[in-house]
C-alpha cells in the first residue's frame, strides 16, 4: 500500500512566491519555469499548487483555487531551485498560467504528493525501466529519465501525441534517440506511465495482465493538494477511495480499480 | 496587540481563529509539511472532520466544481467511523498544540449518543461539534432544519457528556435564529454556522449532473455576505456564542463578522488555497483592529480590559 512506500521529499508549510524567469514554446504546450528560492528539490512525480500572483480571479471569478502540476525537471542553482512547467490552455486555470510572462509573480505550494519509486525499490530484478507517456502527461516522466539517466538505470521511452506539433514536446527529454520497447524488454523492465486517461487504463490493464510492475502518475482535479478538500478521490482496488494528493499522484497500477478519472476540467 | 481570547464553555481558545470542519486535515497537512505544522499551527482550536459511528467511503467522483469565487463540494464525509478514529487519528491529533474539537454526525439519536458519550469520555477532546445537517431516519426530516429536530436531538445528547457542545447550524432554512434558539434550549454551549449552501452543477456537453454524488454544497468567497446576515440573524436571537464561518479570506472579512455576534471566526475554503491562511487572516484582524482602534493598547477586540470575551457575548 501506498502508506509503506518511500519517504517523500516534504514541502515548506504554506505557499510561497516565486518569479517566473523563462517562458518557452514547445510544441503545442507552454513551458514556463519558475525560480523557487525556498523550496527544497522534489522527487520525480511530486507536483505542486500553481496560482498566478496577479489576475487570479479573472472576469467571471475564475480560476479560484490553485491548479496542480506535475514539476517536469527542477535543477538546483545558486539563487534557488529552478522547476519546469508544461502547460496547455484548457480552462480558466490553464488559460492564466499558459499567460504569465518572465517577471510574473507564481503563487506556489509543493513539493506534494509521493514520487515514482525509485526502480530497485519497486522491482530490484528488473533490468531497466520503460517510460510511456502521452500528450501533457509527458511532464513527469522527463524528469524521471533525467532522474533515472543519473542514476544509470537504462531506461526506454514510448511516447504519443495527438499530431505532430505537439509532438515538439520531445524536446523536454534532451535525448536524441527515443524507442520502442519490444516485449522482450517488457518482461524485464517496469513501467512508469503518465498521460491522457484512456492510455493510462490500457497501460494499466497491459501491465496487470502481463505480470508486469508498473507505477501510473494520475491526476484529479483537487482544491487543495495536501490532503484537506477529499476531492481528489481514486477508486482503489481493495474498495473505497483514496486521496491521489497525498495517498499518490503516483500509484502503482495493481491499487486502484481503474485510471479513468471524472471530473478534469470545466 | 492581540486579538483577544475567547472562551467557549469550558473550552479557551487563545485568539478567535479556527478552522471549519472538513477544510482541513491536520493528519494529511503534517504528511506533507512535516512538524512545521506542528510549530506554526495556523488555528487556535483544530475542527476535526466529521466522524460517524461507521466508516464511510464518501462519495464518487467527480466530487469538486469550481464556481465564479467558490467552490461546490460533493465529498460524502468519508471517514474511518468511530472506532478508527478514536484508534488511528485521536492519537495523531492529540498532538497538535491546540484544543481538539471533534465534530460528529450520525442519522439517529442512538447513533449520535454513541459518538458524544465515546468521544466525550476521552480526555483529549476539548469539545465536540454537531453536525445536524442530516436526516434523522426515524422522521426522514434533516434534523438541523427543524427547531423541533434539534431540541430533541440536544436533549437526547447533552445529558451524556459535560464537554462543550457546539451546534454546526445549516443555512438552508428561511429562519436560522429559530434552529439557534432551539439548539440553546436544548442545552448547546454554542452554535457555529454557516455550512455549504446547497449547490448544483450541470456538465455542459452532457447536460447531466456534474457531481457524482448528486448535489453538493457551495463555499468560498461566494456565500460571505450570506454567512455574515445569518450569523447576524443567529447571534441576536440566542445568548450563547456564535462561531462564525463562511468565505472568510481576510482581517476584513473576520472583523466583520466578529461585528456581527460572532465570537470566533472559521477559516474554510481559504485554507485550501493556503494552508497557512488562517494565521494570515488572524495577523491582518489584528491590524484591522489597530486601525480601528489606534489609542487602544488592551486587547485586540478594542474592549477596555483584556478578560476573554465574555461566551454571552452577542
Amino acid at each position: 500500500m501506498s502508506k509503506t512506500r518511500n519517504q517523500h521529499v516534504l514541502a515548506p508549510l504554506g505557499r510561497r512566491l516565486a518569479e517566473v524567469v523563462e517562458v518557452r514554446e514547445t510544441g503545442g504546450y507552454r513551458v514556463f519555469s519558475a525560480l523557487d528560492r525556498e523550496g527544497p528539490e522534489p522527487e520525480a512525480g511530486q507536483f505542486y499548487m500553481l496560482a498566478a500572483a496577479r489576475g487570479w480571479g479573472g472576469e467571471d471569478g475564475r480560476p479560484y483555487l490553485a491548479r496542480a502540476f506535475s514539476v517536469a525537471a527542477a535543477e538546483a542553482g545558486p539563487r534557488g531551485v529552478r522547476l519546469d512547467f508544461l502547460v496547455e490552455a484548457i480552462g480558466p486555470g490553464t488559460e492564466r498560467l499558459a499567460g504569465l510572462t518572465p517577471g510574473d509573480g507564481l503563487w506556489l505550494m509543493g513539493p506534494l504528493g509521493r514520487g515514482f519509486s525509485p526502480p530497485g525499490e519497486l522491482a530490484p530484478s528488473a533490468h531497466g525501466a520503460i517510460l510511456v507517456g502521452g500528450g501533457i502527461g509527458i511532464a513527469p516522466l522527463a524528469i524521471l529519465r533525467r532522474r533515472l539517466a543519473g542514476a544509470g538505470i537504462p531506461a526506454q521511452t514510448l511516447l504519443g501525441f495527438r499530431d505532430r506539433q505537439h509532438s515538439g514536446g520531445l524536446e523536454l527529454f534532451d535525448c536524441s534517440e527515443i524507442r520502442l520497447a519490444s516485449e522482450d524488454d517488457a518482461d524485464s523492465a517496469l513501467v512508469y506511465a503518465c498521460g491522457p486517461p484512456a492510455m493510462l487504463e490500457a497501460v494499466r490493464e497491459m501491465c496487470l495482465d502481463r505480470g508486469v510492475v508498473a507505477e501510473l502518475a494520475m491526476e484529479a482535479p483537487m482544491a487543495c493538494g495536501f490532503g484537506a478538500c477529499f476531492g481528489c478521490a481514486i477508486p482503489l482496488a481493495e474498495g473505497g477511495y483514496m486521496r491521489l494528493c497525498c495517498d499518490g499522484p503516483v500509484v502503482r497500477a495493481d491499487e486502484v480499480s481503474t485510471a479513468l478519472v471524472a471530473g478534469s476540467g470545466h | 496587540l492581540t486579538p483577544g481570547a475567547v472562551a467557549i464553555g469550558d473550552l479557551r481558545l487563545e485568539h478567535p481563529i479556527l478552522n471549519g470542519s472538513g477544510t482541513f486535515d491536520a493528519i494529511a497537512a503534517r504528511r506533507a509539511f512535516g512538524d512545521a505544522l506542528l510549530e506554526r499551527f495556523p488555528f487556535s482550536a483544530f475542527v476535526s472532520k466529521t466522524i460517524t459511528p461507521e466508516p464511510r467511503a464518501g462519495n464518487p467522483p467527480p466530487r469538486l466544481y469550481e464556481t465564479p469565487a467558490g467552490l461546490i463540494n460533493s465529498i460524502g464525509l468519508p471517514n474511518k467511523g468511530l472506532e478508527g478514529f478514536l484508534a488511528d487519528d485521536l492519537p495523531q491529533l492529540a498532538e497538535l498544540p491546540v484544543p481538539l474539537i471533534v465534530s460528529v454526525m450520525a442519522t439517529s439519536h442512538e447513533g449520535f449518543a454513541r459518538l458524544v458519550h465515546a468521544v466525550g469520555e476521552r480526555r483529549e477532546v476539548a469539545a465536540m461539534e454537531l453536525n445536524v445537517s442530516c436526516p434523522n431516519v426515524e422522521s426522514g426530516l434533516i434534523v438541523g432544519e427543524r427547531p423541533e429536530e434539534t431540541l430533541s436531538l440536544l436533549e437526547a445528547v447533552r445529558p451524556l457528556t459535560e464537554r462543550p457542545l457546539i451546534v454546526k447550524l445549516t443555512p438552508n432554512v428561511a429562519d436560522p435564529g429559530s434552529i439557534a434558539r432551539a439548539a440553546e434550549a436544548g442545552g448547546a454551549t454554542a452554535v457555529s454556522l454557516i455550512n455549504t449552501l446547497k449547490a448544483h452543477a450541470i456538465h455542459r456537453r452532457t447536460g447531466a449532473r456534474w457531481l457524482g454524488g448528486g448535489g453538493g454544497g457551495l463555499s468560498g468567497a461566494a456565500i460571505r455576505q450570506i454567512a455574515l446576515e445569518q450569523v447576524r440573524q443567529v447571534a441576536a436571537a440566542v445568548e450563547i456564542p456564535a462561531i462564525g464561518m463562511g468565505g472568510v479570506e481576510s482581517g476584513a472579512d473576520a472583523l466583520a463578522l466578529l461585528d456581527a455576534g460572532a465570537v470566533a471566526v472559521a477559516v474554510g475554503t481559504a485554507s485550501f488555497r493556503d494552508p497557512l491562511a488562517g494565521e494570515r487572516v488572524r495577523s491582518e484582524l489584528v491590524d484591522e483592529l489597530a486601525r480601528r482602534h489606534p489609542k487602544d493598547a488592551g486587547d485586540g477586540l478594542g474592549r477596555p480590559d483584556s478578560e476573554p470575551a465574555a461566551s454571552t457575548s452577542t
